[in-house]
């Protein structure tokens, strides 16, 4: 009974990992390619989820509504990034405070297409049932967001790794100015970083929709805990994002399980401790 | 002399407001006492981001800690309601300035993103706090308070209640002025300005610091007071981010490291929100449009736009004299 209730908790938390991955590892390569902390992360989160539901609506296909609301939040990213953003140039507050006012204006946005109910997405029927492994019973549906976490961690990782953008992407986190040196063009890299982590945030939110609701205010909900990821698990960096959101999956689940009163303490504090002590996270480089 | 101008200024607009603000509806004056209150949270924020270049994305934590010390005194102990009030006011500056003393431990280190970072850290510390600790906070209800405090004179009526609310805006403001024409706000534009030549000349630029982020937590605290009584409910709503993100934008609306350009900010910010949402359904975007285009072409703020004229008048000025040497020449 109690190894069961240790095992059930510790999937619970993995999975809800595996969709802050989704949201954060975007987060932090954007936070580690240009260094903006973008406060308008959790509004593609938010609309990605939204947009999926249209198309599930309007056409009736949920396989359909998973990559249309992504590729449709990353071409906000880019439009963000390129018309907003770039004249900025590298300025972290005015930064910030421009992301915030998108963040409001997609706010108000979705609350003036979808209403401000609390929706849910429905899943095809073949991921509602679950599964018995062991005598556990694990809901198909948190399989499936593992499942994806990890194929679209994969594909990232070998994006980053073996391919010219991927090196490109790595050199701007190490030291963006040698890189701009070194004749490649950042500006393009940022401009990718940015669509990309909007296409994750979004595919996050419209897998999300099934599991966490879609609702006005979830947006800002969901954020800090994007940011806690991105800190613990170190900014710019895809391993660090995935064991930083394994770790927050699981310290948030087994907080709201074991000590709910101060389960969000338990979250933000040990990132502030991290942020204090060893600023680029624990996998964070140097 | 234009420094003397300005004071003319803001004396005269407040002994107008103060004069005007009793005329007003009764829907009026409190919104006037809510934009005063959010006026002190945006000049606290000011002395971090203006004068020491610190952003701060957790400054709503302070008001936090003044508003749930005043219910949980008012709810639990009966605490405050009489003249117990102004040692409410004192303890709220005290919670405040202490909270702010800890977390600066943590805080100050960061520089630039990570500054951000590590107070949005704090700021979501302390919403956690509120939005769990059911036995203590209320959790998501939050803390209903009893009507305001009486005294003699009864701050149930909302125009007494601006009244005070007024004066310990006067107050901070000038206590806040006279900080940063000091020689310790002086140093502390110099840390924003340039901080290792600052540390080269000898200061201790980790105590500036840490000292500019206890005053500004003081602040916040007495703001937070002032809040709970004005709202009568507390809720971890006050504490969210966004609260911490709208203290920033008031303070870069109005233009950073003036002091007054945060209390401006806070006005058109509170009005915006309050009084067009009630006329617009589409108030947000409005909000929205005035931040990102402030953003993008008011990198001074609304205090800096007669610098702009200024500026572009006098250019032209001497582009017209140019111009005329020219022809004179020829």
């Amino acid at each position: 009974m109690n190894a069961q209730f240790w095992l059930i908790q510790s999937f619970n938390g993995i999975s809800y990992g595996a969709l802050l991955f989704l949201l954060a590892s975007g987060l932090s390569l954007i936070f580690g390619v240009m260094r903006i902390v973008n406060l308008a992360h959790g509004a593609y989160f938010l609309l990605g989820g939204y947009v999926a539901l249209s198309v599930i609506w309007t056409t009736g296909s949920w396989l359909l509504a998973l990559p249309v609301a992504a590729l449709a939040i990353a071409a906000v990213g880019l439009v963000m990034e390129r018309v907003f953003l770039r004249p900025l140039g590298f300025d972290p507050l005015r930064q910030v405070l421009l992301t915030v006012g998108f963040a409001f204006v997609f706010q108000q946005a979705a609350l003036d297409i979808w209403g401000g109910d609390n929706l849910d997405i429905n899943p095809p029927d073949l991921l509602r049932g679950s599964l018995v492994i062991g005598g556990l019973y694990l809901p198909a549906y948190r399989i499936f967001m593992i499942c994806m976490a990890g194929v679209m961690g994969l594909i990232l990782w070998l994006v980053m790794e073996k391919t010219r953008m991927g090196a490109m992407i790595r050199a701007a986190v190490d030291d963006s100015e040698m890189a701009r040196g070194v004749g490649i063009n950042t500006s393009r890299v940022s401009m990718f970083i940015f669509a990309l982590g909007a296409f994750l945030a979004a595919l996050g939110g419209a897998i999300g929709g099934a599991f966490l609701g879609i609702y006005p205010g979830l947006d800002f909900e969901i954020l800090p805990i994007a940011f806690a990821v991105v800190i613990i698990g170190g900014m710019g960096s895809l391993t660090g994002a995935a064991l930083g959101s394994l770790i927050v999956g699981l310290a948030d689940n087994f907080g709201r399980a074991l000590f709910p009163e101060v389960s969000y303490f338990t979250l933000y504090a040990p990132m502030v401790l991290i942020l204090a002590v060893k600023p680029t996270g624990l996998f964070g480089r140097e | 002399m234009k420094s003397r101008r300005g004071l003319l200024t803001v004396i005269g607009l407040l002994l107008a407001l103060l004069i005007i603000t009793p005329f007003a509806s009764s829907y009026v004056i409190v919104l006037i006492t809510y934009a005063l209150v959010f006026a002190i949270l945006a000049m606290s924020l000011d002395i971090l981001l203006g004068y020491t270049g610190l952003p701060s994305l957790g400054q709503a934590a302070y008001l936090g800690m003044g508003a749930y010390l005043t219910a949980i005194l008012a709810t639990q102990y009966d605490f405050g309601l009489g003249w117990s009030f102004w040692v409410v006011i004192l303890l709220g500056i005290l919670v405040g300035a202490l909270t702010a003393a800890f977390f600066g431990l943590f805080a100050i280190r960061a520089t630039g993103v990570y500054f951000l970072m590590i107070t949005l850290a704090l700021g979501q510390c302390v919403w956690g706090l509120a939005y769990r600790w059911n036995s203590v906070t209320g959790g998501d209800n939050g803390i209903n308070l009893p009507p305001r405090p009486e005294f003699g004179i009864d701050l149930a009526n909302d125009v007494t209640y601006f009244y005070v609310v007024f004066g310990c805006f006067v107050v901070s403001l000038l206590t806040l002025y006279i900080l940063v024409k000091s020689p310790f706000g002086r140093s502390l534009e110099g840390i924003r300005e340039r901080e290792p030549r600052m540390r080269i000349l000898g200061y201790n630029t980790w105590l500036h610091k840490y000292i500019a982020f206890v005053i500004a937590g003081g602040y916040g605290g007495l703001a937070g007071v002032l809040w709970a009584h004005l709202s009568g409910l507390v809720s971890p709503g006050d504490v969210l981010l966004t609260t911490s993100v709208d203290a920033l934008l008031m303070v870069v609306l109005g233009g950073p490291g003036t002091l007054v350009g945060g209390a401006i900010g806070a006005a058109v910010i509170v009005f915006l929100r309050d009084y067009l949402s009630t006329m617009l359904p589409w108030w947000q975007y409005v909000l929205g449009g005035v931040y990102v285009l402030t953003i993008l072409y008011l990198p001074g703020g609304l205090m800096g736009i007669p610098e702009r004229i200024r500026h572009r008048r006098a250019r032209s000025a001497s582009q017209g004299e140019t111009k005329k040497l020219k022809s004179a020449s020829h």
